[in-house]
């Protein structure tokens, strides 16, 4: 296959950034997306050029590290990570777009490659629970009905990729910060901190610059772990109870 | 320490684009409400002069002689415009913020899923606004006459869309299509904002929509289009 890239190229957080051409040929369509732009890469380097940046880590779907727009689309023609997306989703002689996530929560630190410390942020403001380590309790110590472990399961799949920021109209992060809500609201553990979770980590959300959700639901038609539309409705309904509530703590 | 936190988070919260959606969500039902009255009121046309004009003079004295005369539509009014200015005020700080939160654009953009209701919501909003304005200038004012002026709203309406001032009709047409577009995503959108949707009920909440919209369109096309296919005169 002899693939046309149109490439984000951006030399660092300053620089006003351009689209750049490249032709890569011979490629394989049992390739990987991230392959596809190593083989890419190793050419640039021998013609002494500056090889294209992009965030990658395990290859494999499930760390959440590489993500880029393609054709317009976040990972891509097929709902998975940029990892997992095969170069035999493309036809031979195909122009191919590639850009970075598109957000000002997500700032571009060089050519694709983004910076996403504004989940972390999200994540920081209450997107955990506060229990004491020691050993591991036993696994039947806390009962969890199964329709609640598999809804809070559902949603703790969520890897942090961004994709939903990236294909949302508004730039909202509201299904990543639903699925973490929804993650720890919907078990035992999550029960006592759970007010003052949502309203935490809506605000640092917000504080962060992303937008509001207007449930299109574009980011769980392109999110790689089909986390679902409806956990957005339930950090609404957290938060508007929250709000409601007059308990200090 | 903790509890000053909280409250203060708390307060701050209320400010959130969740916040803002929830006082759309409310406003917006207020308005689907009143939308479905006033269909009800102008399908009334084809009962007759009579029962049309007074169907409008009975608004005025309803809750007479507990309310003053006009009282109870005076009150209408007041919610109603409250309202269209807590929607629009809405609107316009989360428009903002979205277009903030991407300062720069895609090259190429592809949407995977959405409708064209849903991406029509601002500039049709924008649009539906711009109406009303007319819609009162022309039908409630009598300010704009097309077809001559009259202190009966029967005659107003048949005056206004007779087939000569078919343009009139033409921007009636475009402005309740673009309400029931409008509904139809907003009803889904504000269920979601209230905290109603789960996976389960999706059908049902988009069918309930749907339907809504769809008897809010026909309903509000239904005069205008007798008036100009002269079955009301």
């Amino acid at each position: 296959m002899n693939i046309t890239l149109r490439v984000w190229r951006q030399k660092g957080k300053a620089d006003e950034g351009r689209m750049v051409t490249y032709k890569v040929e011979d490629v394989s369509p049992d390739m990987s997306f991230l392959e596809m732009l190593d083989v890419l890469n190793e050419k640039l380097t021998l013609a002494g050029e500056d090889p294209v940046a992009f965030d990658h880590d395990c290859r494999e779907g499930i760390c959440g590290a590489c993500g880029v727009v393609i054709n317009g689309v976040a990972h891509g023609p097929e709902t998975t990570t940029t990892c997992q997306l095969h170069m035999r989703s493309f036809s031979d002689g195909d122009e191919i777009t590639i850009e970075p996530w598109r957000a000002g929560a997500f700032p571009v630190v060089k050519d694709l490659v983004v910076d996403r410390g504004s989940f972390d942020r999200i994540i920081q403001a209450g997107g955990y629970i506060s229990a004491p380590t020691g050993t591991a309790p036993d696994a039947h110590a806390t009962p969890v009905p199964k329709a609640d472990a598999d809804r809070a399961f559902d949603a703790a799949t969520c890897i942090g990729c961004g994709a939903c920021v990236a294909a949302c109209p508004n730039a909202s992060g509201m299904l990543f910060t639903a699925a973490k809500v929804t993650h720890l609201g919907s078990l035992p553990q999550g029960q006592p901190e759970r007010e003052a979770r949502v309203i935490k980590m809506i605000n640092q959300h917000d504080e962060e610059g992303f937008g509001g959700c207007t449930n299109i639901g574009e980011c769980a038609a392109v999110c790689p772990k089909g986390i679902p539309l409806d956990t957005i409705a339930q950090l609404n309904r957290d938060l508007l109870g929250s709000l409601a509530s007059s308990k200090a703590e | 320490m903790a509890n000053s936190t909280l409250t203060k988070q708390r307060s701050e919260a209320r400010r959130s684009s969740v916040a803002l959606k929830s006082a759309m969500a409310v406003t917006g039902a207020i308005l689907v409400l009143f939308l479905i009255a006033h269909m009800y009121g102008n399908l009334n046309v084809f009962a007759g002069q009579e029962t049309f004009d007074n169907y409008s003079h009975h608004l005025r004295e309803l809750g007479e002689p507990m309310l003053p005369h006009e009282g109870f539509l005076w009150i209408m009014r007041v919610v109603l415009l409250a309202a269209i200015l807590i929607h629009i005020y809405s609107a316009a700080v989360l428009t903002a913020r979205a277009r903030k939160a991407r300062p720069v654009r895609y090259v190429k953009h592809k949407s995977v899923q959405q409708t064209y209701a849903s991406r029509t919501m601002r500039w049709g909003g924008v649009i539906i606004a711009l109406y009303v304005v007319f819609h009162i200038l022309h039908l409630t004012t009598n300010t704009i006459a097309p077809g001559g002026k009259s202190d009966s709203p029967y005659e107003r309406l048949v005056n206004g869309f007779a087939p000569e001032y078919w343009y009139v009709t033409l921007i009636y047409v475009a402005a309740v299509v673009l309400v029931g577009m409008h509904v139809r995503h907003g009803i889904w959108s504000a269920c979601a904002t209230l905290g109603l949707n789960r996976e389960g009920r999706r059908r049902t909440i988009n069918a309930i929509a749907i339907a809504i919209a769809a008897v809010i369109t026909v309903g509000f096309l239904l005069p205008p289009f007798s008036v100009l296919l002269g079955l009301v005169g």
